[in-house]
């Protein structure tokens, strides 16, 4: 008894006291930032993305993008350069492709469209059914730590529930596989209306490293309205919990 | 010759490989089997409009490998592997399954993953042939391929006599995206696709494809480079055993337990992001070395974390297995015999758990690990008990391994972190490649065509093995221990799904 006293003594408080303004290390990669003056159209960037995410005219799909840093690295001229902002998730496709004139400061505005019906619906409490569909577990592992007790998710009352029956939404990780397609769409179906779908990772987003596979069937991602895409691979917690937080105007 | 004798990370000429008749080749599956050599390979390779089979077994005790191999023409049967040496029957499930070749007397031939190139495309995972159990008290459970909690995806089907489980069958197959064919792209970069085979394995799957692909283009990279990759996999093993002994508290009701070892797994691995920006260690082994430095400043940083985390998890630790609700819980649940073990092929930390004396760092050492003696960590009871238990030991076993690493750091003279290379492999060739990930062995075996292109890109994640070693660790256990001994082993979906 305590033991288990003194155990309890010594961890102490663990949770991310303000999640808004919570930083990540320096290190992280999150947005990019595109200095393209400096571009001499080389290609080594685009030869060293695994899944295409850099185009042409030197835009960047964060919804491909796997944040490897390999194109920072390869850079001879230091056109591409990582920022830690993580706050980058949206609710439109076309926005999670950076060209050279957005930063920190720019790509927040429009991300993400809120509307106050949402924030009825669900700002009190969203309860979402994870799907997990053909990645690597990465995601997986970075969602259940969104509820441990440092990032603690379920203080904004955002959850993760059992069966599709008691949720508002699914969340889906992996390029959906042939083998988990009809799964993906069952659970959907079985969630009562009205409900959500967020795309979390890049595989969800756009097939990601997989994006090649022969073995994917992406019909469902076609077929409904995406209502948020979380990029990362895997998705930082906190990208996720602050990307939700403003899907709920929160 | 009968076999070829070679090592981990040693390439052979494919013309070098012994070529026998399937009868004879099987015959000496089961002489060298017979005599302690493990299966860690049994897969086909289409050569021309033929199957060429090809077999790699591990000898632990003198750190080499065998291989050999057989053609496959004009028959679609043989006597089974597995009726001798039941470790055979996942690898010849999976043979049936790609090739349509069967091994007639097997007593499960069914399908492994329902892989995109299966032999007989009729086949749907909707409709898996389950056994059935008949009886008045008899009753089944299905679980899945959704499960409760927020992980990958699976069928679990339950026979039970009222609480207490007879029969468990796993059907997986749900994660598979034909990963190892994504490895046969040109002009593509194959890394990211290593760092996603299994996510939680990232360190492990990277310096094995790593280790084949330099070895196949005659590279060797820097002792600085080696000590990186080094401590990046000993974090790794840290990370997710923390990680593991949490969510086994949690399936036991002891909530402490998960919230401690929860925090304590997030310093761990906040400071591999420290280090190369992702908390998974994405981005920090590349082909030729590692992509990140360790720093003195780093260094100092990997220290002090490794202070904090290890008083945590020794007060957490001590707390948990002295706490007689948590170990009635855990002792005796499970278990899983070492000869059960040793039978099915049983590899990894769950095979160390049950007594079993493998780890590839000692027995089939890469890289650094050459230069030192890493002790084996076994346990006696096969229990859940021992398989978290083994976890505490390893945790600290890692911790102590990382300090050394970093002492040899701040010595290495050698700054070179990647090394210049010609991407260009050696052709007709073959090299296998293990590395030991947290959970075991993970083998990657790259064959190469005439002019150097990947012809044959083969994974076995120590899931593939130990999937079965679960199924027989819950019979006769109640049906709500299952999440408990799940947990204990946490097998990889994808890892065994590809």
């Amino acid at each position: 008894m305590f033991k288990a006293l003194k155990t309890r003594i010594h961890q102490g408080y663990q949770a991310i006291p303000d999640i808004k303004k919570a930083v990540i290390n320096e290190q992280f990669r999150g947005l990019p930032l595109i200095n393209k003056e400096n571009c001499i159209n080389c290609g080594k960037c685009i030869s060293a993305c695994p899944t295409a995410a850099i185009n042409e005219n030197l835009s960047i799909d964060m919804g491909k993008c796997t944040f490897c840093g390999d194109c920072e690295r390869i850079c001879p001229e230091n056109v591409i350069k990582f920022t830690n902002f993580h706050k980058i998730a949206s609710s439109s496709r076309e926005h999670l492709i950076v060209n050279s004139e957005i930063n920190e400061n720019n790509y927040r505005t429009d991300a993400i469209k809120a509307s106050k019906q949402i924030k009825k619906l669900f700002g009190r409490s969203l309860k979402l059914r994870q799907v997990s569909a053909g990645g690597c577990n990465g995601c997986e592992m970075e969602l259940n730590a969104c509820s441990n007790v440092n990032f603690d998710m379920g203080r904004f009352g955002i959850e993760f529930v059992a069966s599709p029956r008691h949720a508002d939404g699914i969340l889906i990780t992996g390029p959906i596989t042939q083998n988990m397609a009809f799964a993906v769409e069952d659970a959907y179906l079985s969630v009562p209306d009205p409900k959500i779908i967020i795309l979390t990772g890049a595989c969800a987003i756009s097939g990601g490293v997989f994006g090649n596979s022969d073995a994917l069937n992406r019909e469902f991602i076609e077929k409904y309205k995406i209502d948020l895409y979380i990029p990362g691979c895997p998705v930082h917690p906190l990208t996720v919990i602050n990307g939700i937080l403003d899907f709920l105007i929160l | 010759m009968k076999w070829i004798k070679t090592q981990n990370n040693k390439v052979l000429d494919l013309n070098d490989i012994p070529l026998l008749d399937l009868r004879n080749l099987r015959q000496e599956i089961i002489l060298e089997s017979k005599e302690g050599k493990r299966v860690i390979g049994f897969f086909g390779a289409k050569e021309a409009s033929l199957i060429r089979l090809y077999v790699i077994l591990a000898d632990d005790k003198n750190s080499c490998l065998l291989i050999s191999s057989a053609i496959i023409s004009k028959i679609n049967s043989y006597p089974s592997i597995t009726n001798e040496i039941p470790a055979f029957h996942a690898f010849e499930r999976e043979f049936f399954e790609e090739f349509g070749v069967e091994s007639s007397d097997h007593p499960w031939l069914k399908p492994v993953r329902y892989s995109q190139n299966r032999f007989d495309k009729t086949q749907k995972i909707e409709n898996y042939p389950f056994f059935k159990m008949e009886g008045e008290d008899v009753h089944e459970v299905a679980v899945g391929p959704i499960h409760a909690g927020v992980i990958e995806p699976g069928h679990f089907r339950f026979m039970c006599n009222g609480e207490n489980v007879y029969h468990l069958e796993i059907q997986l197959g749900y994660q598979h995206k034909n990963i190892e064919d994504l490895f046969l792209q040109k002009n593509k970069p194959l890394m990211h696709l290593a760092e996603s085979i299994a996510g939680d394995t990232v360190i492990g799957h990277s310096i094995a494809y790593c280790n084949a692909v330099e070895a196949l283009m005659n590279i060797q990279i820097s002792e600085r480079a080696e000590l990186i990759r080094a401590v990046a996999l000993e974090m790794e093993r840290i990370a997710v055993h923390i990680g593991d002994l949490g969510a086994i508290s949690n399936d036991i009701a002891y909530l402490m337990g998960n919230s401690i070892f929860g925090a304590t797994r997030t310093l761990v691995i906040n400071t591999l992001l420290e280090i190369c920006g992702s908390r998974y260690g994405r981005g920090l082994v590349r082909e030729g070395g590692v992509a990140f430095d360790i720093d003195e400043n780093l260094s100092d940083r990997i220290s002090k974390m490794l202070d904090t985390i290890l008083k945590s998890v020794k007060i957490i630790g001590e707390t948990l297995f002295s706490s007689s609700s948590v170990l009635s819980r855990l002792e005796k649940t499970g278990v899983l015999s070492k000869e059960t073990a040793l039978e099915i092929g049983l590899a990894g930390m769950s095979a160390r758990a049950s007594g079993i004396s493998i780890d590839i760092r000692t027995n089939h050492p890469w890289g650094e690990y050459k230069n030192r003696n890493t002790e084996i960590i076994t346990m006696k009871t096969g229990d859940v008990y021992a398989r978290a238990y083994i976890r505490y030991m390893e945790i600290m076993q890692s911790a102590e391994i990382i300090r050394d690493l970093l002492k040899k750091l701040s010595v290495c003279k050698d700054n070179q972190l990647l090394s210049a290379f010609q991407h260009k492999l050696k052709s007709n060739s073959i090299v296998v490649s293990m590395t030991e990930g947290w959970r075991g062995e993970v083998v990657h075996t790259v064959l190469t065509d005439e002019s150097g292109n990947i012809s044959k890109y083969k994974i076995k994640d120590p899931s593939f093995n130990n999937w079965y070693g679960l199924a027989l660790a819950v019979r006769d256990n109640g049906i709500s221990n299952f999440p408990l001994i799940n947990k204990s082993f946490n097998l990889s979906y994808c890892g065994n799904d590809l």
